[in-house]
């Protein structure tokens, strides 16, 4: 499948952002263009100086969720984030910040983790993502 | 004649899904046509992903077999 898989990450959670960085790596272990929308809390969790930072979990987890979470890391799961660098090592990974969201976190391209490409707009992302698929998590 | 290529080993065991298949791409971009891997996983989702993965790649399964609890899948570069 050549069309893009498209991610737009607004939550926040290490839970959250686990389940998009598998979608991801599938994807681009499958040689599918991935682009990815960074809004809101999704993108303060890429601050470089939080980004390997514990983000909690969803409400809807609980501790018995938030407990299960540690223990697959304790078995040696990657992080989010380093599940997204072997994903952009492996394939077309684009990671960009949503414009207006860096505006609300008052953030500069600086302050983000090399993981993230760049800064765009919605517009610029929808060019992107073309006719793909654009799944909100 | 059949020329017997050596298999190069990809340990995945004890990595989660999706890494066992992000292991297995890896090895397909620089492997060359014909070049056999022998991915070992400990992953239960791995038994459907990585057959799934061969089917949508064009790489061939050559084998699948367990062996003292580790999965080998025998799979050639296309």
């Amino acid at each position: 499948m050549e069309e893009p898989l498209n991610l737009v990450l607004f939550s926040g959670t290490d839970d959250r952002l686990q389940a998009a960085s598998v979608l991801a790596a599938g994807a681009a272990a499958l040689g599918r263009p991935v682009n990815v929308f960074l809004q809101y809390w999704a993108l303060d969790a890429f601050r470089r100086d939080r980004i390997d930072a514990d983000h909690g979990v969803s409400p809807e987890a609980g501790a018995a969720g938030a407990d299960a979470m540690h223990a697959l890391r304790e078995a040696g799961q990657s992080s989010w984030a380093d599940t997204l660098r072997a994903a952009k090592d492996l394939g077309d990974v684009d990671i960009q910040a949503c414009s207006l969201s860096m505006d609300l976190l008052h953030l500069e391209p600086s302050d983000l983790d090399p993981l993230v490409d760049g800064v765009e707009g919605v517009t610029a992302f929808y060019g992107q993502a073309g006719a793909g698929q654009v799944l909100f998590i | 004649m059949n020329v017997a290529i050596t298999p190069t080993t990809v340990d995945a065991r004890g990595l989660a899904c999706p890494m066992p298949i992000v292991k297995a791409a890896q090895w397909a971009k620089t492997a060359e046509s014909g070049q056999l891997m022998d991915l070992l996983s400990t992953d239960a989702g791995a038994l459907k992903d990585v057959p799934a993965w061969c089917r949508s790649t064009g790489n061939e399964l050559v084998e699948q077999r367990a062996e003292a609890g580790v999965q080998h899948f025998l799979i050639r570069r296309a």
